[in-house]
C-alpha cells in the first residue's frame, strides 16, 4: 500500500483493482481497474452491456466481486451490503429515483438515514440548509416529491446522499431525463461538489456531456477496461472507437426533401388526459413526403399522446388529422388498417405495445396481417415467409424465426418491429424513441433504415431525446412543451440552446 | 431479507430434467403422505395400492373415474380459455350452476319432447346460461375495468343461493312429502350411455380437440392470446379488446355451463344446489397444471379424476376418515404444484457469503 500511495501524491478516493464478476456463464466484468481521485469528475463510458452498472453495483455494495480488491480512501473494503458502502461515504444516485412520492423532501432525506424517528424538523431543516448552501442545491424541505419537477427530484437525491455523509458520488445516467437547462444546473452542482473535494463518477453514454464535465474518462467494452484517458487530451472519435472497438462513421446521412403536398396534416388537435389537463393543446403541423420531422421535448410533454392520436389509439377532444387529404381523426387502429391507410408506428414501449414478447417473430408479424385474412383460420404461411425476409433484410440476429422476441437483444427487437412496419411499405412512419436503449452500432443501423425510407418518399416522425441526433438526422424539428408547440425549427440552422429554450416553454422563433 | 438461496428464472428446461423433477415430486409426495398415514397406523403401501385399484380395479370403478374426469376436463377447458387471456375466472362454480339451472328449466318444463329435440335444447340453454353468467363480469371488466377475480367469485354465491331457494321453494317436488328436492328429470332428458359410460366422454374428447384447434389455429384464439399477453399491443394491432374479452368469456362460461348440463342430466338427473361439486375450482388447478394447453388438460384431468376416485374409494373400503383421504390428496397436489416452481425457476444454494446478490435477483 505504501508504495502505491507514494507513486500518486494523493490517496485515491476509490481504487478498484483486477475486478472480475460473472453471472452464471456471462462474464460482466473481467479484470477491471479503476482509480478515482478526490476532487475529480470521472466519467465511466461504455455501451449497453459493457459492465458499467455491474462495476458500480459492486462499489455500492449490491454485488460482491468474484475476485479483485476495492480500496476506499486507501483502505481495503469488502462490502456485504449497501449499508456498509454508505458508511464508507459512497452514495449512488440511480437513474430511476428512489423517492417516496407522497412524502416531503425532508421526510425523504430523513427516511432510512438511521437517525431518530422523532428528529425535529427544525434541526433537520438547519442541516439541509447548511448542505444546500455549501453545494449550491436548491431544495424546499417542505415540498412533496410528487409536486417536484424531474430536476428538483434529482437535486433531492443528491442532497439525500450528501446528508448521509457521502464524499464519493456515483451518478447513473444523470442527464437522461433533464432539459439542457437542467443539465447545466446539474453540472454546476457537480462542479461545486468537486471543488469541495468530493469524487464523482458519472455513468453515461452521451459523449458531448463527457467531454464537457469530466476530468478523466475510463472506457469499458464488453466487460473489460479499455483505458483511462484525460478528457483534455482526447476527442469524441477516439472515445467512440474505444467504446465500439472499431471506427464508426458518426455523420448521419441527410438528404433534402421537396415541399410537396403534405402527407399528413394536423390541425388544432387537442387531447385531454385523465387529470382533465390538456396533454395536447391545439397541435397543428404538416408532414411532407421524404422528410424526417423531429419531435423534441422534455419527457412527458405530449410526445406519446401525439403519436398515439395519429395512430388512432388516443381519443382526441377536437381537431382534425388529414392523411392525404381525408380526415382520420377518430378512426380506430382497426379502421385505419381496414381503410388501407399505410401508416407504420414504432411505439415507445416496444414489448408493451407493438410486439408480444412471449410470441415468436412469425406471430408478431401476423399481428398486422391477420385482420386482412379471410375466414376464421389463422394463416401462418405468408407471415413466416415475411418473417424470414425481414430477418434477412435487416440482419436480425436470432436463433430462428420461431424464437420469442423477448429473448432477442434490444437492437434486434427493435429491428423486428421496424422491419414489420416498413415491410408494409408505409407512407407515414411514426417512430417514438426508436434508438432508446440501443448501442451505437444498432442506433446507426436504425438511422440508416429510416433514411432509406425517407429516400422512398416516406414521411417520418421521429420522437427523440438526444438533441445531437435530432439535429443531425431530421429536416425540421418541432418542439413540444406541456402539450403545446413552442417552435418549428429548421434542423440545419438551429442550435441546441434554441431547442432547449423552447423545450422549457420559451416562446418565439417559430419559423 | 438476505437469504443464502439464489432463485433465477429459466426458460428452457430439458425434457429429461422435467421428467426427473416431476417423478421426484410424486415420489416425495408418496413418502410424505406415507409418513402421515403411519401416524394414523395405516399401511401406506396398502393405501396407495387401494387408491389405484379403487380407481381402475373394476370396469365399474373405471366408469366412476371417467365420470369424474368428464366434468373436470370440460370445466378446465373453459377455465383455460379465460386464463389464456389472463382473465381470472374463478366463477366456474357459478357458471356450472347457471348452466345446470337453465338446462333443468328446459327439462322440467318440456320433458315430454323427444330426446333428440330436448337434449340439444337443454345443451343450448346451459351454454347460453353459463355464457351469460360469465359475460356479466366480462362486460364490467371491458367497459369499466372492474376486477374480475372478486366479481366472478361473488357471482358463484348468488347463483348457488338462487338454486337453493328454488330447491326449497318454488321448484320443490310436491310429491316428495316435504323433502326439499327438485323433481327428477323425465327419461327423455337424460343423456344416453355409450360403451357403458354416459355420452359425456365423447363430448369431453371432442371439446378438447375443438379448444386445442380454436386456441392455436384460429384468429379469435390468437386474439385472445395477444390480449392476455399485452392489452396495449392488442389495441395497437387494431383488435377490439372489449369485444374479445366478452367473446372469450362467453366461450369460457358456455363450456362451464355445459358441464352443468352434463352433470344435471347424466349424474344427478335433477337440479341440486351441490351439483357443481367444486369442479369449477378444481379446474383452476388442473388447467394451470396443464400450462393452459388443451390436450395436456385432458390427461391432467384423467390423472386427477383417478386421484379423486381412489381417495373416495379408500374411505369406503379401508374405513379411513374422509379427512385423511383429503390429506393424502392435498399432499400429492402440494408436491406436484410445487414442482412447477422448480420447472420455472432455478434454485441454487449460494451460501451466506454471496447472499447479498440473491436479493438483486428477486428485484
Amino acid at each position: 500500500m505504501a508504495a502505491e500511495q507514494d507513486s500518486v501524491n494523493v490517496t485515491p478516493a476509490i481504487e478498484m483493482r483486477g475486478i472480475s464478476k460473472a453471472f452464471g456463464s456471462v462474464v460482466a466484468n473481467n479484470d477491471i481497474n479503476l482509480t478515482v481521485l478526490p476532487g475529480e469528475i470521472h466519467a465511466l463510458l461504455g455501451e449497453n452491456g459493457a459492465g458499467k452498472s455491474t462495476l458500480m453495483n459492486m462499489l455500492s455494495g449490491i454485488y460482491r466481486p468474484d475476485s479483485g480488491s476495492v480500496f476506499v480512501q486507501g483502505e481495503e473494503v469488502h462490502f456485504a451490503s449497501p449499508k456498509e458502502s454508505i458508511a464508507k461515504g459512497i452514495g449512488m444516485i440511480h437513474q430511476h429515483f428512489k423517492l417516496v412520492d407522497v412524502m416531503t423532501a425532508r421526510d425523504n432525506i430523513n427516511l432510512g438515514s438511521g437517525e431518530g424517528f422523532f428528529l425535529s424538523n427544525k434541526k433537520l431543516d438547519h442541516r439541509i440548509r447548511e448542505l444546500s448552501d455549501r453545494y449550491g442545491l436548491d431544495v424546499n424541505p417542505g415540498k412533496k416529491v410528487y409536486e417536484m419537477s424531474v430536476g428538483e427530484k434529482q437535486t433531492l437525491e443528491i442532497l439525500k446522499v450528501l446528508y448521509r455523509g457521502a464524499r464519493i458520488l456515483i451518478m447513473d445516467e444523470p442527464t437522461a431525463v433533464l432539459t439542457p437547462q437542467e443539465i447545466d444546473r446539474l453540472f454546476a452542482i457537480v462542479r461545486n461538489m468537486k471543488n469541495e473535494g468530493c469524487a464523482i463518477i458519472i455513468i453515461t453514454h452521451k459523449l458531448g456531456e463527457v467531454m464537457e464535465i469530466s476530468d478523466r474518462i475510463t472506457v469499458l467494452r464488453k466487460g473489460e477496461s479499455i483505458g483511462t484517458l484525460e478528457t483534455m487530451k482526447t476527442d469524441a472519435a477516439t472515445l467512440i472507437e474505444m467504446m465500439v472497438g472499431r471506427r464508426v462513421d458518426l455523420s448521419i446521412r441527410r438528404e433534402t426533401f421537396k415541399h410537396e403536398e403534405p402527407l399528413l396534416k394536423l390541425d388544432g388537435v387537442t387531447v385531454i388526459d385523465k387529470d382533465k389537463k390538456a396533454a395536447l393543446d391545439l397541435v397543428g403541423f404538416d408532414l411532407f413526403p421524404g422528410e424526417i420531422l423531429g419531435i423534441a421535448g422534455v419527457a412527458g410533454s405530449g410526445q406519446k399522446e401525439l403519436c398515439e392520436t395519429i395512430a388512432g389509439l388516443q381519443h382526441a377532444e377536437k381537431g382534425r388529422i388529414f392523411f392525404e387529404g381525408s380526415n382520420i381523426l377518430g378512426k380506430s387502429p382497426r379502421d385505419i388498417i381496414r381503410l388501407g391507410i399505410r401508416m407504420g408506428f414504432i411505439p415507445e414501449d416496444r414489448l408493451g405495445m407493438g410486439l408480444v414478447g412471449s410470441m415468436d417473430i412469425v406471430h408478431n408479424i401476423i399481428l398486422k396481417e391477420y385482420q386482412s385474412q379471410r375466414g376464421i383460420v389463422l394463416h401462418r404461411g405468408p407471415s413466416a415467409e415475411k418473417a424470414r425476409r425481414i430477418v434477412e433484410r435487416l440482419d436480425i440476429l436470432t436463433p430462428s424465426i420461431y424464437t420469442p422476441v423477448a429473448r432477442l437483444s434490444g437492437g434486434n427487437i427493435q429491428k423486428v418491429l421496424l422491419g414489420r412496419e416498413i415491410d408494409s411499405s408505409p407512407k407515414v412512419l411514426i417512430t417514438a424513441y426508436p434508438v432508446r436503449g440501443l448501442d451505437i452500432g444498432a442506433s446507426y443501423r436504425i438511422y440508416d433504415l429510416l433514411n432509406e425510407q425517407k429516400e422512398l418518399g416516406v414521411g417520418i416522425i421521429f420522437v427523440g431525446e438526444d438533441l445531437d441526433v435530432l439535429l443531425g438526422l431530421c429536416d425540421r424539428i418541432l418542439v413540444l412543451s406541456c402539450g403545446r408547440i413552442t417552435g418549428m425549427l429548421n434542423a440545419r440552422l438551429t442550435t441546441k440552446e434554441e431547442i432547449g429554450y423552447l423545450m422549457a416553454g420559451g416562446q418565439g422563433a417559430a419559423s | 431479507m438476505i437469504s443464502p438461496i439464489k432463485v433465477t428464472k429459466r426458460d428452457n428446461v430439458p425434457r429429461k430434467q422435467t421428467a426427473f423433477i416431476l417423478t421426484l415430486s410424486i415420489v416425495l409426495a408418496l413418502v410424505f403422505s406415507g409418513i402421515v398415514l403411519l401416524f394414523f397406523e395405516l399401511n401406506p403401501l396398502k393405501v396407495f395400492g387401494t387408491i389405484v385399484t379403487g380407481a381402475l380395479g373394476t370396469p365399474m370403478r373405471i366408469e366412476q373415474t371417467l365420470i369424474k374426469a368428464i366434468p373436470l376436463t370440460i370445466a378446465s377447458l373453459g377455465i383455460l380459455v379465460a386464463f389464456k387471456m389472463k382473465f381470472w375466472n374463478i366463477g366456474g362454480e357459478g357458471q356450472i350452476m347457471m348452466g345446470a339451472l337453465c338446462a333443468s328449466y328446459v327439462a322440467l318444463n318440456y320433458g315430454h319432447l323427444p330426446p333428440n329435440v330436448l337434449l340439444p335444447l337443454m345443451a343450448v340453454a346451459s351454454v347460453a346460461g353459463g355464457g351469460i353468467w360469465a359475460l356479466i363480469p366480462a362486460i364490467f371488466k371491458a367497459k369499466l375495468g372492474t376486477n374480475e377475480t372478486i366479481f366472478t367469485l361473488m357471482m358463484n354465491y348468488i347463483i348457488i343461493k338462487i338454486v337453493m331457494y328454488l330447491q326449497y321453494g318454488p321448484w320443490k317436488d310436491p310429491a316428495s312429502k316435504g323433502f326439499p328436492k327438485i323433481p327428477g328429470f323425465s327419461e327423455n332428458a337424460i343423456l344416453p350411455e355409450v360403451f357403458g359410460v354416459h355420452i359425456g366422454w365423447i363430448f369431453m374428447i371432442l371439446l378438447t380437440i375443438a379448444i386445442f384447434l380454436f386456441m392455436g389455429y384460429t384468429k379469435k384464439g390468437y386474439e385472445i392470446t395477444v390480449v392476455g399477453e399485452s392489452i396495449g399491443t392488442a389495441r395497437y394491432a387494431g383488435m377490439n379488446v372489449p369485444a374479445i374479452i366478452m367473446v372469450a368469456m362467453f366461450i369460457s362460461g358456455g363450456l362451464l355451463g355445459f358441464v352443468g348440463f352434463v352433470q344435471a342430466s347424466a349424474i344427478e338427473k335433477t337440479l341440486t344446489w351441490g351439483l357443481s361439486a367444486n369442479y369449477g375450482f378444481t379446474a383452476i388447478i388442473t388447467s394451470w397444471l396443464a400450462r393452459l394447453n388443451a390436450i395436456t388438460t385432458l390427461f391432467v384431468c384423467l390423472a386427477f379424476a383417478l386421484l379423486l376416485q381412489g381417495a373416495s374409494y379408500i374411505q369406503l373400503s379401508m374405513n379411513v376418515p374422509s379427512s385423511i383421504a383429503d390429506v393424502v390428496q392435498g399432499v400429492i397436489l402440494f408436491f406436484v404444484l410445487g414442482s412447477d416452481f422448480f420447472l420455472r425457476y432455478r434454485v441454487q444454494w449460494v451460501g451466506l457469503k454471496n447472499a447479498a446478490e440473491a436479493r438483486v435477483y428477486h428485484d
